[in-house]
């Protein structure tokens, strides 16, 4: 069973060496970026952009195969029901229409739809490797403290830290108990009525939630008696300071970003790019 | 309002376990629905179960850390527009805390009601409003679309806080029973 | 000594407010800088109440109603809060992982610090400093789960030290830890002790365990009120161990067969400072003369395990070519290292996982075509923690659960579960919530939930973890006679004298493989096994060699014959 949610890799990169506090901001700063522009220039490049640093993490593709298929499956099936429901969708964005063909009753296909489409489907995409890239070279213990500095409540802060911790003890529990449920009778399979199929989940899931209720209190006395919530702040043992590629990184990255509204404000002068004006 | 918001170290480590077990739940455990690629996710029952207990911040936290980090391990990044919707529902299930008997060893049908009521509202607010009005914005997603699936969700969701987030109450509400209150057979 | 009390409880009474009666009576005590305390008392004796009075997780996380003056260093508790009793305080807790929020061991050493807003360079040393204390320096970026329990108990240890606190309290420490790292502990705690200036207050009921290193006083509660405050010599040699539900030590035990009068003059608080010239004769000519019980004639083989090999990622092998043969109405227990191959083995018989290589032999069948549900007709599995198998509010219908789900009429559900709540002795609770009953009780009700699929086979993962010895006992001697009922008992622990009370077979695995199946006796004073097994050697074993008795092994199987015969004494 997988100990850590995330196959961290220690591998020693410069993506890896930054401090989770950069890699963090400038995650965002990327992805409020592709998730503002609606011009596929700005998300080809920044595209691109997230694969090279992909590359120069040194991320396999084995690592994140199984992420590619969950995203290509929820990228097609958005992909055909956007068209099924609103095939017309580029035509009322771009104010244009383009008949490539006709295929059926209300559907055909325009230029406008394709362009639509296709920069809906990269906008998705494109935020993959970045959250990948972030995941992947982030020390988990890092987390905490990033989003603290960041300006997240420290104590909320804390609260991820702990479901990082705990996860894998939860999901244990929960194999264990899934099977002493089995033993007992307990059919897992499809058959069942929908009745019955809420009720065995809730064989499973019951037992899991008051063995951590009894866990809860454990934990809150464990942190009382050291200090936690005692003031106001909270330091980290974990927070690397900054250095000169910190910065660097942040510059950049907060330049893609500036650079997108840019495009958008003065060149395209709304959030979509039309070609067809 | 001040009862709703009040954080101590148990609202926190509440928060931590309880995301964990959402996500655990988000990703594992759907009951398949009637309806073709679709499922009743348990965890909703998880963040309004412990929202009652804990409050919006617990609820609503529980929810967002839960979703973006299920998301994060499964696509390599959270969908945000959903994340949020998600949270916002925990948020909004928080506000039967303290105001249902469970505590005190009740959870009858009085209870269940408002518990219902609270839980409906906040699923409706979310996938009606949240969801939709982000992927549009966010993703120019075509209206008819959103709505449609913000439907389907509120309704889903619905049933899965509902079903899964009452069993839990009144099986919380029995382990708070008094002890004088109980005769041997 | 010191002349002022560091600890001082005066006319102290303490009662939460759920419940009636004050859970702490009226409690005087003194304790002095650098003084090693233990205090013992059974379950619900207030030991932990009293421990929480200190830390101050009463009242902070626990109210109540207080009278009376608790002084810690001088200073009246009700007037500090809690952050400033936990920096005189320090308290290692009884569940390690619970105490081990952070994603590593540096960072959880860290934790008080963090919260004390100090600086990140400055943390880095001082982790470093007491991470040493503990030996623990060279897993700072280790994660919880590369750890062993020992490992998360001492990071706990330091991660309290690292406050420079006054007074160590521990709590249970010796709860979730197997025999040979429970005895590590006690012997860290000592070192510190006597390297370092701490106050130290060990809470525990296993007495003998905490005995292993010198302790100035033992503090005996019950029943709220302190009933002795004496040194380790007085206290084995009185009787209020005995009358108030805590195990003596074994040794003691023995030499009372023995027909020896255990008196302070011997030392007898500890094995090692036992003085054995004038009783050596006794327990010789005692040894001599106890019977040998008549070997039982052997029985058909109810579980065959043949040539069996398991490997989760086909690389490392965590099972190896397991052979054992268990025979009907046994009760057997399975000892070993954590991560020696123990839960596999049961998941594995029970059908939870598929052996790679070898099969498993029900009765001589091959039981490889048989499914988890169609396995537990016969296997029966219990969890450790009962908490995790209960799933209903009444009683009633967590015992119906296994029947219901395999469609078995109501009216037979019916004389099954009332038959199995009989067995358990849980007929009078029939209609209770679950939720009213005490941990034991729950432990029935789980072993009755299985009971009543009329298993032929029990296993039973620790069910003895974290009990006292009243409830020990009392769960033990059900099993027995649910034993005697014709149920072969299988028993995965670490609990040595569950081993030599109950059990007549032991097989030892170790790295995935059975390094020894033989008697409890030989297994416990073999000194290769106990050491591959996280095992330690019996009192009895030390004991015997004190008096000069050559072949300790017969030593303690001539202890747990006499015992046997004790009790069937006893029941006649």
């Amino acid at each position: 069973m997988r100990n850590n949610l995330f196959s961290y890799n220690l591998v020693d990169t410069p993506i890896h060496r930054l401090s989770g506090l950069t890699k963090l901001i400038a995650f965002l700063f990327l992805t409020f970026a592709v998730m503002f522009s609606y011009d596929i220039r700005v998300i080809l490049a920044v595209m691109a952009f997230s694969f090279w640093v992909l590359r120069v993490s040194q991320i396999k593709f084995s690592q994140i195969r199984l992420m590619v298929i969950y995203v290509i499956i929820f990228l097609a099936t958005n992909a055909i029901i956007t068209y099924l429901f609103s095939p017309e969708e580029g035509v009322a964005i771009y104010g244009t229409r383009h008949e490539i063909f006709h295929i059926a009753g209300r559907y055909s296909l325009t230029q406008e739809q394709l362009l639509y489409q296709t920069t809906k489907f990269l906008k998705y995409s494109s935020v993959i490797p970045l959250g990948i890239i972030f995941l992947l070279t982030t020390n988990p213990s890092e987390f905490a403290s990033a989003l603290n500095r960041v300006g997240v409540n420290y104590k909320a802060a804390y609260a991820v830290s702990l479901t990082l911790r705990y996860f894998p003890d939860i999901q244990r529990e929960y194999v264990d108990i899934s099977l002493a449920q089995q033993a007992r009778g307990l059919e897992m399979s499809k058959k069942a009525k929908l009745r019955d199929r809420f009720k065995n989940a809730l064989l499973i899931i019951i037992p899991l939630i008051f063995s951590t209720l009894d866990r809860i209190e454990d934990i809150s006395n464990a942190m009382d008696l050291r200090g936690f919530g005692k003031h106001k702040k909270r330091t980290w043992y974990n927070s690397k300071s900054l250095k000169k590629a910190d910065f660097l990184a942040i510059l950049i990255s907060a330049l893609i970003f500036t650079a997108t509204v840019m495009v958008s404000v003065f060149i395209n002068k709304s959030r979509f790019y039309n070609p067809f004006i | 309002m001040d009862k709703y918001f009040k954080v101590t170290t148990r609202t926190i480590v509440a928060t931590g376990l309880g995301a964990a077990i959402f996500m655990l739940l988000f990703m594992y455990v759907k009951v398949p629905s009637p309806v073709p690629e679709t499922s009743f996710q348990t965890a909703y029952g998880v963040s309004a179960f412990f929202g009652t207990l804990f409050g919006p911040i617990a609820g609503g936290l529980i929810a967002f850390i839960g979703h973006a980090l299920s998301d994060a391990v499964q696509y390599g990044s959270p969908w945000w527009s959903w994340v949020i919707a998600s949270g916002v529902a925990g948020f909004i299930f928080g506000f039967a805390y303290k105001n249902t008997g469970v505590e005190e060893g009740e959870f009858k049908k009085k209870d269940i009601i408002k518990f219902n009521t609270i839980q409906i509202i906040g699923n409706l607010i979310a996938w009606l409003v949240v969801a939709p009005v982000l992927d549009i914005v966010i993703y120019a997603e075509p209206i008819n679309l959103v709505f449609t699936q913000g439907a389907i969700a509120a309704l889903m969701n619905s049933i899965s806080a509902g079903v899964i987030g009452t069993f839990f109450l009144i099986a919380y509400a029995s382990t708070r029973t008094k002890k004088g209150s109980i005769s041997k057979n | 000594m010191n002349k002022d009390p560091i600890i001082e409880f005066k006319d102290f009474t303490f009662k939460y407010y759920s419940q009636a009666e004050p859970t702490l009576h009226n409690i005087n005590l003194k304790i002095y800088p650098g003084e090693k305390i233990l205090i013992v008392g059974p379950s619900g004796s207030g030991k932990s109440t009293l421990g929480h009075c200190l830390n101050g997780l009463i009242p902070f996380s626990y109210r109540g109603d207080i009278s009376g003056s608790l002084k810690v260093k001088g200073l009246e508790t009700s007037e500090l809060d809690i952050f400033n009793l936990s920096k005189i305080v320090g308290t290692v807790l009884q569940d390690s992982d619970g105490q081990f929020v952070g994603l590593t061991v540096a960072e959880d050493i860290a934790f008080a610090l963090e919260n004390d807003m100090v600086p990140t360079e400055e943390m880095k040393e001082r982790v470093k400093d007491v991470s040493r204390i503990v030996d623990m320096d060279g897993f700072l970026t280790h994660s919880p789960y590369d750890l062993s329990g020992g490992q998360k108990q001492r990071t706990a240890l330091a991660g309290v030290m690292i406050d420079d606190v006054e007074i160590l309290l521990f709590d249970e420490p010796l709860a979730n830890l197997d025999p040979a790292t429970g005895k590590t502990a006690i012997e860290v705690i000592d070192r510190i002790h006597r390297e370092g200036q701490e106050t130290i207050i060990i809470i525990e009921h296993r007495l003998e365990d905490v005995l292993h290193r010198h302790v100035d006083r033992v503090i005996v509660l019950n029943d709220g009120r302190i009933l002795a405050d004496l040194d380790p010599h007085e206290l084995v040699s009185s009787q209020i161990l005995i009358d108030n539900g805590i195990r003596e030590p074994l040794y003691i035990t023995a030499l009372k067969y023995a027909g020896v009068e255990v008196t302070k003059d011997m030392m007898p608080g500890h094995i090692w400072s036992l003085k054995t010239e004038a009783i050596s004769q006794k327990v010789s000519s005692w040894f001599r003369s106890i019977e040998k019980p008549e070997t039982p004639r052997k029985r058909d083989s109810i579980l065959k395990i043949e040539d069996l090999s398991f490997s989760y990622d086909k690389r490392r092998q965590v099972l190896k070519n397991i052979n054992i043969d268990i025979e009907e109405g046994e009760m057997v227990a399975i000892v070993g290292k954590n991560g020696a191959g123990k839960s596999t083995l049961a998941k594995l018989i029970c059908g939870f996982e598929r052996p790679v290589e070898g099969r498993l032999l029900y009765r001589g069948e091959d039981m490889e075509d048989y499914s988890i549900k169609e396995r537990a007709e016969f296997i029966g599995y219990v969890m450790q923690n009962p908490n995790q198998m209960i799933s209903k509010n009444l009683i009633y219908d967590e015992v119906a659960l296994g029947l219901r789900l395999r469609n078995v009429d109501e009216d037979e559900i019916k004389s099954r579960v009332e038959k199995a709540l009989e067995i358990c002795g849980l007929s009078p609770f029939i209609n209770w919530p679950i939720s009213a009953l005490s941990y034991g009780q729950k432990k029935r009700v789980t072993i009755a939930s299985i009971l009543v699929l009329d298993p032929k086979i029990l296993i039973l993962d620790e069910p003895t973890a974290g009990q006292d010895y009243r409830h020990y006992s009392e769960i033990m001697d059900f099993l027995r006679e649910i034993n005697d009922l014709g149920i072969t008992i299988i028993f995965i622990t670490h609990d040595m004298h569950l081993m030599l009370e109950y059990t007549t077979r032991a097989i030892v695995l170790s790295e995935g493989e059975v390094i020894q199946d033989a008697r409890p006796s030989d297994v416990l004073t073999d000194q290769e096994v106990i050491k591959s097994a996280n095992l330690k050697e019996t009192s009895l074993y030390n004991l015997a060699q004190m008096v000069g008795i050559e072949d300790e092994t017969e030593f303690v199987q001539g202890f747990i014959d006499y015992e046997r015969s004790v009790r069937l004494k006893d029941e006649e």
